[in-house]
């Protein structure tokens, strides 16, 4: 749907307002949810695929005892940069790439409260990527691992650290702005009779992953701060000769860390709960269960974070204390696990790709929740703590978990988002190379590390009785560069395929499917009414006396939006022929975003960058907050 | 049937209605102020941990000079009595008065920071910097944390002073001038807590206190 | 599938010869109680496994769509309350099960150990271990020498430049059973490399403790037999955070006094041709870092430790440089010719000695029994 560019008349007259809402330039100045949903997901696959470049480049290394590929120097920077990638670079931007494009569809509204914040948002994640890459090239980069642990982190003689601190307050600041606009658009943009009890499981995950941002990121970043100046200013934040403490490096880290795990993983939680129900033709059993075992788990998230320091020497209190509370978030885990099992029960299942990344991801998951258990018994962890063991564990529950229910979200809204589908074929051949190369890589790492594999070691001795399984793993990151290249292929070949979906493919029952594939600028043409939970299928089906279910007849209730296959052939009018008026696009999320990485290099490099990108950022705020939001 | 449109800016009093019922930046404002209690939290924090862990001196009772401290609390406190004053105006559509107590609230705001000036700087000539010891490393950037977020606010109160001379800011739009009122009491409400447990609760000097 | 895989894996590890550094076989008391408490979690896990994973299977067989069937759409439960109270609450047990003996442990292994106890202050340094023995007035780097039979209470302490120690008691007064902080008056640095987190892990005799520059941590150990324990720091460190290793040798009481006795000993090497041209050179460069008991300076100084290994007893152990090789004449060659080509980041300066110099260096070393 072309839109005219209009000039626009501006006090000051100092830059037109773009209005182009397709063509290549429109993607710079885009405030469409939908559109920064894509560029946060071709971004976060992007670095997806780095992130495993480096693993395997980490693999090729560790496939055979003694040897020297890569040097301690790049192998340190290898397996940190592996680690920001994949948790600040991929799994964050994914989800939020899902919670920008459905978030709005889901709860029936026409953007997210702020567009040019969202802009924003992904403008400084993008910015804060390129500017951790950008070490690589100079001076080294970040390699004191993802985690960063003081005093290391600020001794390091490289100035990989520095760029460590500084992207991810950038990211942080991203990932802070965005948690607010995310939350307020669901608290108040659903459409009218959308309760907080009607919303579905999605957008519930939405609202606490969001809220579990907004409390968890600004105790990280006074911990990046607090290492930024102890780098760059000669404080003694962490220095141990001036009575400065590495722990509280931990902690401030930690506080966010845990927290940060559940961000992680939560929105692909929200993603199979939204999918068993579809493939199994039956409601998601026991959803207010499953929501508050999502709002538990974001509560007592806070109370578990010393586990990850169980053996720094906090003393018997603290960790008998961390050992009960990280127990105890087992039990609502649990809960969402038997909840699944219970809509898979009794119901009609059809297995498409997004089908069986949903049951992988429940199958794999529950390993990484049970050895998660393991590690609560602290003495045990004593042993675990620091060995492939726990990395078996977190790849069970981030790859095995979060990135298969990213997948299951990839295949089951492709074609809402681009028009065509993704072929079945090649989608079932991803899954089940991903699954088997998946168990391949990590599953022998629990075996390695009780038998005495520590982490971040460059190498390993022949005598060590490490070899054989080390070898497994690298073959299995191999079938897994496979199964991601299949993956590759289908998402192009699909672009070969003619555009035009219907809007709900899969007989869907949430509200994004009630409008075409892909969905107007404006999202709907009518704002639905909403009378109860999964209300597109109530509108699609109801219940006869004697219990059975019945597709409704074909035009049944009138003003209520039924799905509008044709919505994006219309033109940006509402059903009554009174024009929809959607936020304008504009320069200036991009321009104050841009700021930052320069003030970042100047705090590097020389202070006159500082000046230069306060400028730029400032510029670019004051432009945004005198524009009107459209035009 | 709501059909949902956003708000022009200037924000338009008659806003669409929320699910919440809250005007949306204001829900806004509050989740980022709430947000911002634990970036303070995290600083408050490492400063009570470092109590008394510095291996050298000066430490606090060498340099504090409490009194003085309290004139500037106070000047920082009355700031947001002005505040409170400039969004009655502005409710009551008294665009001038409100422009006043914008201008008074700014102005003191900027006596606050120019006295955390001149008390930085007399640290610093008595030998407390960033980087002297643990405690100028957590005051400095505690208290220059929250200084960056006075100073913030008084460049928001002089846009809005600015503003309000191209009719920008009337009774209609007054949720602006509530929201830049809300930051500034929260900015107000952290100094008080860090006025009371850096410079009002006592520290033992010395190492191991 | 996994889990099973893992299962056979683990009986696999518990008989293979190679496993030297494997947390399923301990070898000493307090190695035994974690895994004592691991094993039983491990067959709940597997109990656990084996039940949802099978529903899960069955699930997926059993509801199926399959082709002939005329398509239906289930019953559309939505949930069952008593269920939810079940699955709740059953974990919940399971859990209070594992919290309880998991709770006495983590207080009893925090507990210091009574009775006939050995002190061994254990120093973190970049990148290598050394071991300081305040009873015994012994330090010695790399190889943690210990009794069988008897609890041995380690004290962790990081080393590192401007960061104090525990001060080394071989040519020194007695080590406190404390790590000190800040730099001890009078003293120069301890440590040449930055003081940074380590871990202290000999899977076969204990769980680790983190090695923490500003607190005091301590780890008891105990070897049930003699023999030779290997371990490594588990905490990255740093560059050669992967080449920092020690081992635990385990002597019988008897052979461990025999062992205290010549460690004591100051060397009187038994210096003479290249050797005694290698002890100037040492003289001159060497005792920047490395202590030598016994060995005098041209001044009647004794030479003391300054954040180096201790070497008075070099040839007695069995490996060195962060116990990555084993002592011998080839191996000390080419780690005092070129130290950064064996080890990344090495603080041990290149003095740029020729290879005469190198081969007198170490035939020096070679007499230092």
């Amino acid at each position: 749907m072309a839109t005219v560019s209009v000039p626009a008349e501006r006090p000051g007259g100092l830059l037109r307002r773009p209005h182009a809402t397709t063509g290549f330039w429109s993607w710079f100045t885009t405030v469409d949810h939908k559109k920064i949903g894509i560029l946060y997901g071709i971004t976060a696959f992007g670095f997806f695929l780095i992130g495993g470049s480096e693993a395997l480049l980490i693999r090729v290394q560790l496939a055979r005892p003694d040897q020297t590929f890569l040097e301690p120097a790049v192998y340190n920077e290898l397996f940190t940069m592996h680690g920001i990638t994949m948790v600040f670079l991929v799994v964050m931007p994914l989800s939020a790439a899902f919670f920008n494009y459905l978030l709005p569809l889901m709860i029936g509204a026409r953007d997210v409260v702020f567009p040019r914040l969202n802009a924003f948002s992904y403008w400084a994640f993008l910015f804060a990527g390129l500017f951790i890459y950008s070490s690589w090239f100079l001076g080294g980069a970040p390699n004191g691992g993802w985690f960063g642990y003081a005093p290391n982190s600020v001794t390091d003689p490289t100035r990989g650290m520095t760029f460590y601190a500084i992207g991810l307050l950038i990211a942080g600041i991203a990932s802070t702005v965005s948690a607010i606009n995310l939350a307020v658009t669901i608290l108040n943009l659903r459409a009218p009779g959308m309760t907080l009890f009607r919303m579905p499981v999605f957008v519930w995950m939405g609202l606490v992953v969001q809220l579990l941002l907004a409390f968890s990121l600004p105790v990280i970043t006074i911990g990046l701060v607090e290492l930024l100046f102890d780098r760059l200013f000669g404080t003694h934040f962490f220095d141990v000769a001036a009575g400065g403490s590495p722990v509280l490096w931990q902690h401030l880290f930690w506080l966010f860390g845990h927290p940060e795990v559940y961000i992680l993983v939560l929105p692909a939680m929200g993603i199979v709960s939204e999918i068993l129900p579809v493939f199994a033709r039956k409601p998601l059993f026991g959803y207010q269960f499953v929501v508050f075992s999502g709002i538990a788990i974001g509560f007592i998230g806070f109370g578990v974070w010393a586990h990850h320091m169980f053996a720094v020497g906090l003393g018997p209190v603290a960790n008998t204390a961390f050992a009960v509370s990280t127990m105890i978030i087992a039990i609502p885990t649990g809960v969402k696990i038997f909840n699944w099992l219970g809509t898979l029960w009794n119901g009609d299942l059809r297995f498409a790709t997004p089908m069986l990344f949903s049951i992988g991801f429940i199958a794999m998951f529950v390993i990484g929740g049970l050895s998660g258990v393991t590690h609560a018994v602290v003495p045990s962890d004593y042993q675990q703590t620091d060995t492939y063991y726990i990395v078996a564990h977190f790849h069970y529950v981030l790859f095995g978990g979060a990135i298969f229910g990213l997948f299951a979200g990839i295949y089951y809204w492709w074609p809402k988002v681009f028009g065509r589908m993704l072929s079945e074929t090649g989608g079932k051949l991803n899954f089940w190379l991903m699954l088997i190369g998946f168990n391949l890589t990590f599953g022998p790492m629990h075996v390695l590390g009780l038998q005495g594999m520590p982490r971040r070691i460059q190498s390993y001795p022949a005598s060590l009785g490490l070899s054989f399984w080390n070898m497994v793993s690298s073959i299995g990151a191999f079938v897994i560069a496979i199964s991601v290249l299949v993956f590759l292929v289908n998402a192009i070949a699909s672009f070969r395929k003619p555009k035009g979906m219907e809007a709900d493919p899969w007989d869907a029952r949430t509200l994004e499917w009630a409008t075409s594939s892909p969905p107007p600028d404006h999202n709907f043409e009518e704002i639905p009414v909403v009378h109860s939970l999964d209300d597109l299928w109530h509108r699609k089906y109801a219940e006869t006396e004697g219990g059975r279910v019945v597709p409704v007849a074909a035009g049944g209730s009138g003003e209520d939006a039924a799905i509008d296959e044709h919505a994006g052939e219309h033109g940006a009018h509402g059903g009554g022929g009174h024009a929809i008026h959607m936020p304008s696009p504009s320069y200036f999320p991009l321009i104050a975003a841009a700021g930052f990485p320069v003030i970042g290099y100047g705090l590097i490099f020389g202070v006159p960058a500082v000046a230069v990108g306060l400028v730029i950022s400032l510029a670019g705020f004051f432009g945004w907050a005198l524009e009107p939001s459209a035009e | 049937m709501a059909s949902l449109e956003h708000a022009v800016a200037p924000p338009v009093s008659h806003h669409a209605a929320t699910s919440t019922g809250l005007p949306s930046l204001k829900l806004a404002m509050w989740l980022f102020l709430a947000s911002d209690c634990l970036l303070f939290g995290a600083l408050i924090s490492t400063y009570v941990l470092y109590r008394g862990a510095s291996t050298t001196g000066p430490y606090p009772s060498d340099v504090f000079d409490i009194p003085y401290t309290s004139v500037s609390s106070f000047v920082l406190l009355a700031s947001s009595l002005t505040m409170v004053l400039a969004l009655a105006a502005i409710q009551r559509g008294d665009v001038g008065r409100s422009r006043v107590w914008l201008l008074a609230t700014a102005l003191l705001g900027m006596t606050f920071l120019g006295g955390q000036v001149y008390e930085f700087t007399s640290f610093v000539r008595e030998g407390l910097t960033l980087k002297t010891n643990v405690f100028g490393t957590s005051f400095y950037v505690l208290t220059g944390f929250h200084g960056t977020h006075v100073a913030v606010g008084v460049l928001m109160l002089l846009t809005l002073f600015t503003l309000s001379f191209a009719g920008k800011i009337t009774q209609d739009s007054a949720m602006t001038v509530e929201l830049v009122g809300l930051y500034w009491h929260f900015v107000d409400i952290v100094w008080i807590v860090i006025f009371t447990v850096v410079y009002l609760i006592p520290t033992n000097p010395g190492p191991g206190g | 599938m996994v889990l099973g895989l893992v299962a056979l894996a683990l009986v696999a590890a518990a008989c293979a010869p190679n496993a030297t550094q494997s947390a399923l076989e301990p070898k000493g008391p307090y190695a035994q109680k974690s895994f004592d408490l691991f094993v039983p979690v491990f067959w709940v896990a597997v109990a656990i496994f084996v039940i949802v994973e099978g529903l899960l299977v069955l699930f997926v067989f059993r509801y199926r769509h399959r082709r002939n069937q005329t398509p239906r759409i289930p019953a559309q439960v939505h949930g069952n309350t008593r269920l939810e109270i079940a699955w709740t609450i059953l974990p919940t047990l399971i859990l209070a099960g594992v919290a309880v003996p998991t709770i006495a442990t983590i207080w009893d292994l925090a507990a210091k150990p009574t009775g006939d106890v050995l002190e061994v202050n254990v120093l973190g340094h970049q990148w290598w271990w050394e071991f300081d023995y305040p009873g015994q007035q012994i330090l010695t780097a790399n190889e943690l020498h210990i009794p069988t039979g008897r609890p041995v209470y380690l004290t962790l302490c990081a080393v590192g430049f401007g960061y104090g120690t525990p001060v080394p008691s071989q040519g020194g007064p007695p080590a406190p059973n404390e790590c000190q902080t800040g730099p001890p008056d009078g003293q120069p640095p301890a440590g040449i490399g930055a003081a940074v987190i380590h871990s202290f892990w000999v899977p076969e005799l204990a769980g680790t403790q983190d090695v923490v520059p500003d607190l005091t941590n301590h780890l008891t150990i105990q070897a049930d037999e003699p023999g030779v324990y290997t371990g490594q720091c588990k905490e990255f460190c740093g560059l050669s955070h992967a080449y920092m290793k020690f081992r635990v040798v385990a002597h019988t009481p008897e052979d461990f006094d025999r062992w205290v006795a010549e460690q004591k000993a100051p060397a009187s090497p038994d210096v003479s041709g290249p050797a005694e041209a290698g002890k100037q050179i040492f003289l001159q460069t060497c005792i920047a870092c490395h202590a030598v008991a016994g060995l005098e300076t041209a001044n009647g100084q004794p030479v003391l430790a300054n954040g180096g290994p201790n070497l008075t007893h070099l040839m007695s152990r069995e490996c060195f440089r962060g116990c990555t090789l084993e002592v011998n004449e080839e191996n000390l060659r080419r780690w005092v010719a070129d130290p950064r080509s064996i080890e990344a980041g090495s603080f041990m300066p290149d003095y740029g000695l020729s290879a005469d110099e190198v081969d007198q260096v170490v035939a020096f070393l070679m007499t230092l029994e």
